[in-house]
C-alpha cells in the first residue's frame, strides 16, 4: 500500500545573520501508512516543526525527497493540497474577522463549498460562537477554529502540530474521539504533540525526532517492546534482607538495583527464577511486578532530554542520541 | 478567480480599509464645507456693490491724482532741468495729465467676496483629493498584507493556495482595483460636489471644454498617482512582512530622506539639488511639470541673472515612477518565492 507521506534524507539548514548555520535536519525519514493516526514526536527544536513546513511547502528544503499520497513535493502540491488540511503551530488567524468570515474567506480561497463552513464550525464545537470576533476567543476556541479550518477540505491527510494545546480536558478528549471518527472515515492523520499519554493512547504509529534526524518508527506497541528492558520491582517481606537478596540474585546471573525498600532486578529471563532462588534461602517476596515502560519514558531516553535535577535542559541541547539504540528496527 | 474573490472580500472586510475611508471621507467633507461657507456666489446685489466699491475706489485715486498732478509735472521739469536722470529728457512732463487712473482700471471682481470659480480652483482640489486618497493606498496597501504576514493569514493562506507568487499577485491585482475603484467612484463624487459647491457659491459658466479635458488629464495623473502608492506600501509591507516596516520606510523617506538628500546634494555641489528628492517628481507628474534653477549659474548677458533651468516633466516622473514600480514588485516577488516562512 502506498505511503500517504514519504520523507527521505530530508536536509534543512538555516543560514544566519554572523552566526554559525543551524543544521535544522540531518536526513531526516518518516513514513506514514493510509488510514493510521500518526504521532510525530520530538522535544523542542528537534526539527518537528520544519518537516511539516517543509512537507507543506512552506519552507525549502536543502535535500532530500518528500511525497504525499504518492505525488512528489513540493512540485505537486498545488495538485495535491486539496487533500492535505493543516495546523502548523499555534492557530494564527485575524483577529478582526468572525470564525466563520475566516472559514469562509479560506473556502472561497480554495473553491469549497459554502455549506462545508457550518458543517465544521458544528464539528468543532464552535456552531454558537461562529460570528464573534476570533479576537474574543480562547486558545482553545482558537485552536478548535485551527481544526475546523484544517477539516474544511474534506482532507485524506490531515496534519495537527499541538491541537490539543489550549485545550481542557473536555476538549482534549472531545479532539480523541474526533481524530478517532475521522481515521474510521478512511482520514489519514499526523498529529504531532508533546501530550505523551495522549498520542499513546490514540497514535497507532509514531516517529520519534531529535536533533534532525529520526530515532525512532514505528507501531506504538512495537517501539515500546524494542525499549521494555524486561525489569522486574522486587519487595521482600523484611527490607533488611535486601542486601542478602540482592547476592544472592547477581550469583544466579542478575543485575540487581537496591532502593529504600525495594530492588529493581534485570537479566532474568522468568521471574519465577527470583522466587525460586530466594525462597531456597528461606528470603519471601512480597511483591513481584514486571516494571514497564510509556511513551514518555521511551521518548526522553531516546531524545536525551531526561531531566537531570538541578540542571535547567537547554533547548536544541541534548544527550548524544544513537540511532542504533533505538525502535528503528520496529520501523517501517 | 476563487482566490480574487476571497481577496476581494478580504480586503473589503478589513477594519483598516473601511475605517481609514471613513476618515479621507471626513477630511473630505471638512474641506467641502470650508469651501462652501468660506465662498459666495456673486448675486446682482453683490456685483452692484462690487461696482459701486470700484467705482469710488476710481473717484478716490482720480481725486488724489487731480490734487497731487501739477505738483508732479513740476518736479519733472526740475529733474529735466538738473538732469539728475530720473525723467528722461525727452519726456513731455505735460503728459502726465493723460495718465491718471481710468475707470477701467478698477474691475468690480477686486471688491467681490470669494467665489470658487471651477476653472481655476477646481485643479487645487483635485490635489487634495489625489494626496489624500494616496495616503489612504499607502495605508491599505501596507496593512493588507503586512498584517496577513503578522498574523500567520499569509501561511494559512498558503496551505490552501501553495502557489506563492500567484497568492501574492493576486493580493496586489486586487488591491489596485480595488484603489481604482474606490478611485474614480470617489473622484466622479468629488468632481460633483466641487461643481454643485461652484454652482451654488461660485462660478461655472467659464469652464469650457478644454478646460474639462485639462481636468480629466489631471485625474488620470492623479490615479496613477494613488495607485503607485498602494504599489509602494504593499511591497514594502510584503519585503518587510510588517505593516510597520512600510510606516516606518515612508516616515523615513519624508523626516529623514528629503532634508537629507537636499543637504547631502547641496554638499555635493549638485548643480540642481531639488532634482534629488522625490517631491519634485510628484509635483512634476501633478502639475505637468517643475522648472528648476541653477543660481550659480547665471546668464549675464542679457541683463541681471538668468539662471540656468532644469525642467522635470511629468514624462520624466512617470518614468521613474513605473521604474520604481518594477522594481518594487520584482522585489517583493523574488523575496516571496525565496523565503522560507517559519513564524
Amino acid at each position: 500500500m502506498t505511503a500517504v507521506v514519504e520523507i527521505r534524507d530530508l536536509r534543512k539548514t538555516y543560514r544566519r545573520w554572523r552566526k554559525p548555520p543551524h543544521q535544522a535536519l540531518a536526513g531526516f525519514d518518516m513514513e506514514v501508512a493510509p488510514g493510521q493516526v500518526h504521532g510525530f514526536l520530538g522535544p523542542n527544536g528537534s526539527g518537528k516543526t520544519t518537516t511539516l513546513r517543509t512537507l507543506l511547502g512552506l519552507i525549502r528544503a536543502n535535500g532530500g525527497s518528500m511525497r504525499i499520497l504518492g505525488q512528489p513535493v513540493p512540485q505537486a502540491l498545488p495538485q495535491v493540497i486539496g487533500q492535505v488540511g493543516a495546523i502548523v503551530e499555534a492557530p494564527q488567524f485575524f483577529g478582526n474577522f468572525s470564525a466563520r468570515e475566516t472559514l469562509i474567506l479560506l473556502a472561497t480561497a480554495g473553491g469549497v463549498e459554502r455549506r462545508r463552513v457550518d458543517e465544521v464550525l458544528e464539528l468543532v464545537g464552535l456552531r454558537e460562537r461562529a460570528t464573534d470576533k476570533v479576537r474574543t476567543y480562547s486558545l482553545g476556541m482558537k485552536q478548535r477554529l485551527a481544526v475546523a479550518s484544517a477539516l474544511l477540505k474534506q482532507p485524506k491527510l490531515l496534519i495537527l502540530d499541538e491541537p490539543a494545546n489550549g485545550l481542557d480536558p473536555a476538549g482534549i478528549r472531545e479532539m480523541r474521539d474526533l481524530l478517532r471518527n475521522l481515521v474510521a472515515g478512511g482520514m489519514t492523520v499526523v498529529l504531532s504533540s508533546h501530550i505523551l499519554a495522549e498520542v499513546q493512547q490514540i497514535c497507532d504509529a509514531v516517529t520519534i525526532i531529535a536533533q534532525g534526524r529520526r530515532v525512532a518508527a514505528g507501531a506504538v506497541t512495537e517501539v515500546l517492546a524494542a525499549h521494555t528492558r524486561k525489569e522486574v520491582r522486587v519487595r521482600l517481606e523484611a527490607v533488611e534482607d535486601q542486601p542478602t537478596a540482592a547476592q544472592l540474585l547477581t550469583n544466579a546471573g542478575a543485575t540487581v538495583t537496591v532502593e529504600s525498600d525495594h530492588m529493581v532486578v534485570h537479566g532474568i529471563d522468568q521471574p519465577a527464577q527470583i522466587t525460586r532462588t530466594l525462597a531456597a534461602h528461606d528470603l519471601y517476596v512480597a511483591e513481584l511486578t514486571p516494571v514497564s515502560v510509556d511513551l514518555e519514558s521511551v521518548f526522553l531516553e531516546l531524545t536525551g532530554t531526561v531531566p537531570v535535577p538541578g540542571q535547567p535542559l537547554q533547548v536544541g541541547v541534548a544527550q548524544p542520541v544513537t540511532a542504533g539504540a533505538s525502535g528503528e528496527g520496529a520501523a517501517a | 478567480m476563487n482566490l480574487f474573490r476571497a481577496e476581494f472580500r478580504r480586503l473589503s472586510k478589513r477594519a483598516v480599509t473601511r475605517w481609514t475611508l471613513l476618515v479621507v471621507l471626513g477630511v473630505l467633507a471638512v474641506a467641502v464645507a470650508g469651501t462652501w461657507f468660506t465662498n459666495h456666489k456673486p448675486g446682482p446685489d453683490v456685483l452692484a456693490l462690487a461696482e459701486q466699491r470700484a467705482y469710488a475706489e476710481y473717484e478716490e485715486q482720480k481725486r488724489w491724482w487731480e490734487e497731487n498732478l501739477d505738483y508732479e509735472i513740476a518736479a519733472c521739469e526740475r529733474s529735466q532741468q538738473t538732469g539728475d536722470g530720473f525723467w528722461p529728457d525727452d519726456f513731455d512732463c505735460a503728459s502726465l495729465a493723460d495718465q491718471g487712473p481710468r475707470p477701467e482700471d478698477f474691475s468690480a471682481e477686486w471688491y467681490l467676496p470669494p467665489t470658487f470659480e471651477f476653472r481655476y480652483e477646481f485643479s487645487a482640489m483635485i490635489t487634495v483629493f489625489v494626496a489624500l486618497l494616496a495616503l489612504y493606498a499607502f495605508v491599505v496597501g501596507a496593512s493588507f498584507v503586512g498584517a496577513e504576514w503578522r498574523t500567520g493569514g499569509m501561511m494559512n493562506l498558503l496551505l490552501w493556495q501553495p502557489r506563492r507568487l500567484r497568492v501574492l499577485l493576486a493580493k496586489l491585482v486586487v488591491l489596485l482595483l480595488s484603489l481604482l475603484g474606490i478611485g474614480l467612484v470617489l473622484g466622479a463624487a468629488w468632481t460633483g460636489v466641487m461643481w454643485l459647491v461652484a454652482t451654488f457659491r461660485g462660478i461655472t459658466e467659464t469652464t469650457t471644454a478644454e478646460v474639462w479635458g485639462s481636468f480629466g488629464l489631471n485625474w488620470l495623473r492623479g490615479l496613477v498617482l494613488v495607485l503607485v502608492t498602494g504599489l509602494i506600501g504593499f511591497t514594502a509591507a510584503s519585503i518587510g512582512r510588517h505593516t510597520a516596516l512600510a510606516m516606518g520606510v515612508a516616515t523615513g523617506a519624508v523626516v529623514i530622506g528629503v532634508p537629507g538628500a537636499l543637504i547631502g546634494a547641496q554638499i555635493a555641489g549638485a548643480d540642481y539639488p531639488e532634482a534629488w528628492v522625490w517631491p519634485t517628481y510628484v509635483i512634476a507628474w501633478m502639475d505637468k511639470s517643475v522648472t528648476l534653477r541653477n543660481w550659480n549659474a547665471c546668464n549675464y548677458g542679457v541683463g541681471g541673472c538668468e539662471p540656468a533651468e532644469w525642467v522635470v516633466t511629468w514624462q520624466t516622473s512617470g518614468i521613474a515612477m513605473g521604474v520604481l514600480a518594477v522594481v518594487l514588485v520584482a522585489a517583493a516577488m523574488w523575496r516571496m518565492a525565496r523565503r522560507d516562512i517559519a513564524g
